[in-house]
């Protein structure tokens, strides 16, 4: 008995070693980004800055708070997470509703008309051409309206109704005179909270972190959401030619250039994260929540 | 004789009655009805339509004369495509990349099995919220990190290379790092994430079990192999299937981040390639048949893969 108990003892010191060890690796780039947004570009570019910041300065984030461009697109970006989302539960809300009802008649053929799109897409072009012969390039509708809801969420959510609203509170209301419409508003949503928080929160971070269909569909800079601001910036390179370099014309030396694109990368990436990493931890078991109800299989 | 007649008549009473019943659910019920439209409008729209613009790669696509009044031309494309020198190309970046993301499928497993054994407390609790945190950053900032971390000159990983006494390496202009890079860069993002729903799988394990193999003397690696994964072994084929599912369409987003005329070689995949020969070029029909070829073996796998896990473990999909 006690060889067992000694050997358990052991697997529990490298278990707890190893997830160590991975915590560490997955958290040392975080840091690593935290710390170099304020130390000295010096500091970080000659390796001597590795863990904690070294020689901190904030020059990073006043060169990002003076960019215009940034500002414009965090603007833009808050302006599209808003509408996406707030379009997204107009959408998806409702039509999950009437799917868990089950005196909706022709239930099957419309989950299979839903469940056919989890399955085949037109693909990226077809989709490009729909979106163009719409109007919608260059406008916020391009970023809030293609990919507004999904097959998956609708699921998530018609499982939820189905299991959290019982069919004698709706037939209740039903005698009391209420309609489908008041029913939906008075009594449903306020009992889906959990649901509707779950879901508006995946959508908002994917509206936020997205840049592709702002990449293709967007060509107007004014409307560039955040990402693609970022994308310039931390992987084209195009600092100085935004204008992030400071004096018009002046012909920076190299050193100079790369100096000022470093001490604007990492400060740039703390801020567009900045209002995930505040509200992550607080809504951390919120994401969890979604992706367990979501992996209940119909 | 008479039989006939009176079954038709019959057939046609409960026809009528069936269609009085459907008007009076209609009548009664037809707000749940309205509450549909905006969804599958939506679906018709940006999904159905585009599925029926899926022709114009059988087609020589001309704006002015649109979709349907475009003329047909077959499999041209297609053959085009097949026949091009970097068909084969774009078919084994794509298959490897794939194929490399899918080895690490086990990385998540373990890593919950690993995390299932801690005690519940503050270090599994920051453990989990800490490797959760990378699913929430963009796809932009993963490859501007990525870009900052590997320079040459300034980048991190570079200046561990040459303390160590080696050549600074330019990472991500070699078409031999690429996929190395691509891959496990997306282990960090996804590997805490992807443990949520084995470790919901392994929190319903019956502790009875756990409890008699104890009193059989059994040690806690024998449990886990014993108990713990055959217990989860259903949810990881669900996950794998659904996994090969998109077995040719993961991550083109970050590819296309990641790409560069110098890392082409490897770094071309076929969905790259149609947003290239599409978007940016303006060949819509042949960029449609590209698409619509990746499509299909993505189908293919899928059908493929969801029978085979039937036949073999009477866990699938359908």
């Amino acid at each position: 008995m006690k060889t067992f108990s000694l050997s358990d003892k052991a697997f529990d010191i490298m278990n707890t070693i190893f997830v160590a060890v991975i915590t560490l690796i997955i958290v040392y780039p975080l840091i690593f980004v935290i710390s170099a947004s304020i130390s000295d570009p010096d500091a970080v570019n000659s390796g001597r800055m590795w863990l904690w910041p070294v020689d901190v300065s904030f020059a990073g984030f006043q060169r990002v708070f003076q960019n215009d461009a940034i500002w414009v697109g965090y603007k833009n970006t808050i302006i599209y997470t808003i509408v996406g989302t707030l379009l997204h539960l107009l959408v998806l809300l409702p039509c999950s509703y009437a799917l868990s009802r089950k005196e909706l008649k022709g239930k099957k053929i419309l989950l299979w008309v839903i469940l056919i799109t989890m399955l085949f897409s037109g693909g990226l072009i077809p989709t490009y051409l729909v979106v163009q012969s719409l109007g919608m390039l260059n406008t916020i509708w391009a970023i809030v309206i293609p990919g507004v809801v999904g097959a998956w969420s609708i699921l998530v959510a018609k499982t939820f109704f189905e299991q959290t609203i019982p069919d004698q509170l709706v037939e209740a209301s039903k005698i009391d005179g209420a309609s489908d419409f008041t029913i939906f508003r008075k009594v449903v949503l306020p009992l889906s909270l959990p649901i509707i928080a779950v879901m508006a929160l995946f959508h908002a971070v994917g509206l936020w972190n997205q840049y592709f269909n702002a990449l293709i569909y967007l060509s107007d800079e004014s409307l560039y959401p955040l990402q693609l601001i970022l994308r310039q910036i931390l992987i084209l390179n195009e600092v100085s030619a935004e204008g992030i370099a400071g004096g018009a014309g002046t012909a920076q030396s190299f050193v100079e250039q790369v100096k000022t694109a470093s001490l604007v990368k990492y400060a740039v990436i703390i801020v567009s994260a900045l209002p995930l990493l505040i509200v992550y931890p607080f809504l951390q078991r919120f994401f969890v929540k979604g992706v367990l109800i979501g992996s209940v299989k119909e | 004789m008479d039989a006939k007649p009176e079954t038709t008549i019959q057939t046609q009473v409960y026809a009528s009655s069936r269609l009085k019943r459907a008007k009076k659910n209609l009548l009664l019920n037809w707000q749940l009805y309205v509450f549909l439209l905006p969804a599958f409008t939506y679906f018709t729209i940006f999904h159905y339509i585009p599925m029926y613009g899926v022709q114009i790669a059988f087609k020589d696509f001309y704006a002015n004369l649109g979709i349907v009044g475009s003329p047909w031309i077959g499999f041209e494309h297609f053959e085009r495509f097949f026949n091009s020198y970097y068909f084969w190309r774009l078919l084994k970046n794509t298959i490897i990349l794939s194929a490399y993301g899918l080895i690490l499928f086990p990385l998540p497993i373990i890593f919950a099995l690993a995390l299932n054994e801690l005690k519940n407390g503050p270090f599994k609790k920051w453990s989990q919220t800490l490797t959760y945190a990378p699913h929430f950053i963009s796809v932009v900032v993963v490859v501007g990190m990525l870009v900052a971390f590997l320079d040459p000159v300034t980048g991190l990983v570079n200046h561990i290379v040459v303390t160590l006494g080696g050549e600074p390496i330019r990472f991500l202009t070699d078409p031999d790092w690429f996929r190395h890079i691509y891959v496990w860069s997306g282990q960090w993002q996804s590997l805490g994430w992807g443990t949520i729903i084995y470790l919901a799988a392994l929190a319903g394990v019956n502790p009875e079990l756990h409890e008699a193999a104890r009193v059989d003397g059994a040690t806690r690696i024998q449990r886990i192999i014993h108990i713990n994964i055959p217990s989860i072994f259903p949810t990881i084929v669900v996950l794998f299937i659904l996994n090969i599912g998109s077995f040719m369409s993961i991550g083109f987003e970050k590819v296309l981040l990641m790409q560069n005329s110098l890392n082409a070689e490897t770094s071309d995949i076929i969905q790259t390639f149609v947003y290239q020969t599409g978007l940016i070029e303006g060949q819509y029909s042949f960029a449609a048949a590209i698409g619509l070829f990746d499509s299909v073996i993505n189908i293919i796998l899928l059908v493929l893969v969801n029978y085979l896990a039937r036949r073999v473990s009477n866990n699938s999909l359908w």
